[in-house]
């Protein structure tokens, strides 16, 4: 597969993932904090098209599942089809954030449900939980990103431009941020919150501090990128014409820093994504109900599960795809940035 | 004389060590028979732990997986019955109990050596509970000892005749007597008169230090890796055929970093027991049961409660924020509406996954002979959970939200154990069931220190989700959370002026702490069970099962609700066919 085709169907699953966060509520069937405690994990319903009796049906349609009494063992009744149906009534939701609405894309008529990647140990459609958990996981990538990159162009600016101590202070704090076990720090910093802060603002704290801890990578890289800019001839020139080190900077030593933190954000955005999925592993990721990537996965880890539901590995699967997007427009900036052709 | 010239110095050791070992063979006559079936001598078994003992120290040991391997080790005057709950001889042959139920007179058994080979007498006993005590050495088995705010005391009566008198009428003296392990005083005596008692045998103690009564002994420890337990060659029991117990050659912990890689090891056949799986864990091998080589157990509902807890401590000036919702966790129609609201059903079914029984009191139907049949079962009811707000002039927003009679919306925090997937599935399940009579509950997931450190030192909570366990059926088991002043006296462990419910649930335990009739002892525990579900102190919710898992070579297995679940007869456990393999 060429360069160009890779970098298009990445930027195509990167384009629908957040176009379906974005849009959650309209696009996912149901609320994501909706528990159907008949259906605990309840497999992927299943479309069909053609009924027990042969008949060809146009509309797909779903059978609804019949759960076996004091078990999570399902069977699906089809002797009533259920078609699918678009533009349906549901949960009431916000369209993004702003317009309420209580309309979605497809639905089902009661009692049948449809749930495209099965149900968790609440009964919740996995699939809505995945859409709005996209919403959380991809905005901590980018929230995360967005300050480490900041902070890594400031100080890894300031470090390359004045250099001696000015380098020395920065780069040593650099190394410092480095070596710190931010996961424990993170702990400590949960367990000092005040009991009555919003789990939202928790969330934001967590992840801010990643995107603050974070900061070193990029700072170096940015550091390295300086140094050589400003060794230039039409740098020292600018400079011995009287330009101001801002105008030094902001004119000639920015344009090439651009390339190196295009590069680096997406890799960042894919690091914090996964951070954020460690930190709900971890129990210190957003709290229930609100859905995360994080969150899905933290299930995945029993081997109960792992063993008798499959479908609980479905947003696993879909992250992978995320995260190799993010890498593979990374990898083909840095191509670009080596061979501009 | 022919003998003595014969025999090379190392050879006299020796004759002189197995002349000792038949001698005292020979005077044990007073070895107990083992009921169990008998069996195979030699072979290992291995039990696959989630977590490692801090101490094999017994007058300090305080967590379960600690005290379950010293159990293994020392032997206790008296046992408790893992089926029946009732007391049984065990280093003791016989007790009397004089008529006031204030003396209790122990015979010891004859001729018992500790795993070292130096005999046992009166004055172990003696000097074990002079050590338990003692107030310097912070036993947490003291306060058990302490009758009518007066220490038991212990007096030798000869060399295998030991009294123990107490201050006032005690109901259950012997039961005191059980899981308090004898220890050595000819290993441990300077210790403790040097003040050094608390720091013998920790885990990198030597073996050869580590002495006591038990079937088996000291003989490994790879810190993070493994415990290995030999068998001892003095042990004092012999089954139906008179071959000396324990019928195993090796005892390891296995330890392993998670639940998941405890089951893998076992499902692996790397492991040949394990005494605590969750239910999830249960159901995924119960399908592969059939047709691997091993045994699943479901013992029943533990002893083993989950509730809610709500912050009723008298906070002083502290945090106001809290002291604002308490006027709420104080009012008893609160708590009943709480009760009312949460599906019990639910619970069980989605977390325990049918493996654990709805409860409203503390005391679980496991433990039969004390459970309170008579307590109603209360269905959920969400229009009951809003009629007892009404009633108490709650009313609810335009949004559906609880707004007390100040009209502040009614929300708090819950605090659950982070990495405890029961408890956090109970939260988020209790969080849902609020928000149906409209209160806003936030889940709090802490690691367990700081979550404890809130709940029994800072008071810096609003509510959490709990679970406790009781080392015995027995209500006297329980004194520390019920009473007033007990250590564990959770919603009010900061002094607030007590209710008159709370009042006489603490008298009915002193009651029944000092009488002598089981019938009169069940009708007070009844009663307090009774308070229990009609105040909340706590909201209890379920009870889980006792659900372990075994190879099938492993025999003799009876695992029971009280802790150790499946190694309280590991003297009898025995491994069948040819080496033992699956």
């Amino acid at each position: 597969m060429s360069r160009a085709i890779r970098l298009v169907l990445a930027a195509l699953w990167l384009a629908t993932l957040h176009i379906g966060a974005i849009g959650a509520g309209f696009f996912s069937p149901s609320d994501y904090a909706e528990q159907n405690r008949s259906f605990p994990f309840a497999p992927p319903t299943r479309l069909h098209f053609v009924d027990p009796a042969g008949r060809f049906h146009v509309r797909p349609f779903v059978c609804r599942w019949s759960a076996h009494p004091g078990t999570v063992v399902y069977s699906e009744e089809c002797d009533q089809p259920f078609p699918l149906q678009f533009f349906v009534t549901g949960a009431r939701y916000r369209l993004f954030g702003m317009v309420q609405s209580h309309r979605h894309l497809f639905g089902v008529a009661s009692p049948a449900h449809i749930y495209w990647m099965g149900t968790d140990d609440f009964g919740r459609d996995q699939f809505s939980r995945f859409l709005y958990g996209a919403r959380l996981s991809l905005f901590s990538g980018l929230f995360a990103c967005a300050i480490s990159l900041t902070l890594g162009i400031i100080f890894g600016t300031l470090a390359g431009y004045y250099r001696r101590s000015a380098d020395s202070v920065i780069m040593g704090t650099a190394e410092l941020s480095l070596a710190l076990p931010w996961l424990y720090l993170l702990l400590v910093v949960r367990a000092l919150l005040p009991l009555s802060t919003s789990p939202s603002a928790v969330f934001l704290t967590v992840v801010a501090i990643i995107g603050i801890v974070g900061w070193a990578r990029p700072a170096r890289l940015i550091r390295n990128t300086v140094l050589t800019a400003g060794a230039r001839e039409y740098v020292l020139l600018a400079k011995s014409f009287g330009g101001s080190d801002l105008h030094v900077l902001l004119t000639h030593i920015m344009p090439q820093i651009r390339p190196v933190a295009m590069t680096q954000a997406p890799l960042l955005i894919a690091r914090y994504i996964l951070a954020e999925v460690i930190l709900s592993f971890l129990g210190l990721g957003v709290a229930e109900p609100t859905a995360s990537w994080g969150t899905l996965l933290k299930s995945v880890q029993q081997y109960s599960i792992l063993s008798s539901y499959w479908w609980m590995c479905l947003p696993a699967s879909l992250l992978l795809p995320t995260i190799m997007s993010y890498m593979m427009i990374s990898i083909n900036r840095s191509q670009a940035e080596i061979s501009p052709a | 004389m022919l003998l003595k010239l014969c025999l090379s110095k190392s050879a006299k050791v020796s004759f002189m060590v197995l002349l000792s070992c038949t001698l005292a063979s020979a005077a044990a006559d007073d070895h107990a028979v083992s009921s169990y079936q008998p069996g195979r001598v030699g072979g290992r078994l291995v039990v696959a732990q989630r977590a490692e003992p801090k101490t094999l120290n017994p007058v300090v040991a305080l967590e379960a997986v600690s005290r379950e391997v010293i159990s293994l080790i020392t032997a206790s005057l008296i046992d408790i019955d893992q089926q029946s709950f009732q007391p049984v001889a065990a280093l003791a042959k016989s007790w009397t109990k004089s008529p006031d139920g204030k003396q209790l007179t122990v015979q010891l058994r004859h001729g018992l050596r500790f795993s070292d080979g130096y005999p046992f007498n009166a004055d172990d006993v003696a000097f074990t509970f002079l050590v338990h005590e003692d107030e310097s050495i912070h036993s947490p088995q003291r306060e058990l000892l302490i009758v009518a705010g007066k220490p038991i005391v212990v007096t030798k009566l000869d060399a295998y005749t030991v009294r123990f008198d107490f201050a006032a009428p005690y109901s259950v003296g012997e039961r005191l007597l059980a899981g308090i392990g004898i220890l050595p005083r000819h290993l441990l005596e300077k210790s403790y008169q040097e003040h050094r008692l608390a720091q013998e045998w920790g885990l990198i103690a030597a073996p050869e230090r580590v002495v006591g009564l038990g079937p088996f002994l000291l003989k490994e420890y790879v810190p993070g890796e493994r415990l290995v337990l030999g068998k001892n060659p003095y042990y004092w029991k012999t089954d139906a055929q008179s071959v000396r117990l324990p019928y195993l050659d090796e005892i390891v912990f296995a330890f392993t970093a998670s639940e998941n890689a405890q089951v893998l090891r076992f499902l692996s056949g790397e492991a040949d027991l394990i005494e605590n799986l969750s239910p999830e864990n249960f159901l995924a091998l119960k399908a592969e049961e059939a047709h691997r080589g091993f045994r699943l157990f479901d013992v029943g509902p533990g002893l083993e409660y989950t509730f809610i807890l709500f912050n009723q401590n008298d906070l002083g000036s502290g945090n106001a924020s809290i002291q604002g919702k308490q006027e709420w966790f104080r009012r008893r129609a609160f708590r009943q509406a709480i009760s009312a609201a949460v599906d019990r059903d639910a619970i069980v079914q989605l977390v325990y996954r049918g493996m654990a029984s709805p409860i409203w009191a503390h005391v679980t139907e496991g433990n039969k002979p004390w459970f309170n049949d008579k307590l109603p079962r209360t269905p959920r009811s969400l229009t009951r959970a809003r009629d007892l707000l009404r009633a108490e002039g709650f009313s609810w927003s335009s949004e559906n939200r609880l707004l007390d009679p100040s009209k502040h919306e009614v929300s708090f925090s819950i605090l659950t154990s982070a990495g405890n997937s029961q408890r956090e599935k109970i939260s988020t399940l209790v969080q849902d069931d609020l928000k149906q009579i409209g209160i806003t509950a936030s889940i709090v997931s802490l690691e367990f220190r700081s979550l404890t450190d809130r709940i029994l030192n800072t008071y810096d909570y609003e509510a959490a989700v709990m679970t406790l366990a009781s080392g015995d059926g027995d209500p006297n088991s329980e004194m520390n959370i019920w009473t007033l002043n007990g250590s564990t006296h959770l919603w009010n462990l900061a002094g607030k002026s007590a209710e008159g419910w709370e009042r006489e649930i603490d008298q009915l335990m002193r009651r029944q702490l000092v009488s002598v009739s089981f019938e009169e002892r069940r009708r007070l525990y009844g009663r307090v069970q009774e308070l229990v579900a009609v105040n909340l102190p706590i909201i209890c919710l379920a009870s889980p099962h006792v659900l372990v898992g075994a190879a099938r070579r492993v025999q003799n297995l009876h695992p029971s609700i009280l802790r150790p679940y499946a190694l309280s007869n590991a003297d009898a456990l025995f491994l069948e066919g040819p080496g033992g393999g699956r």
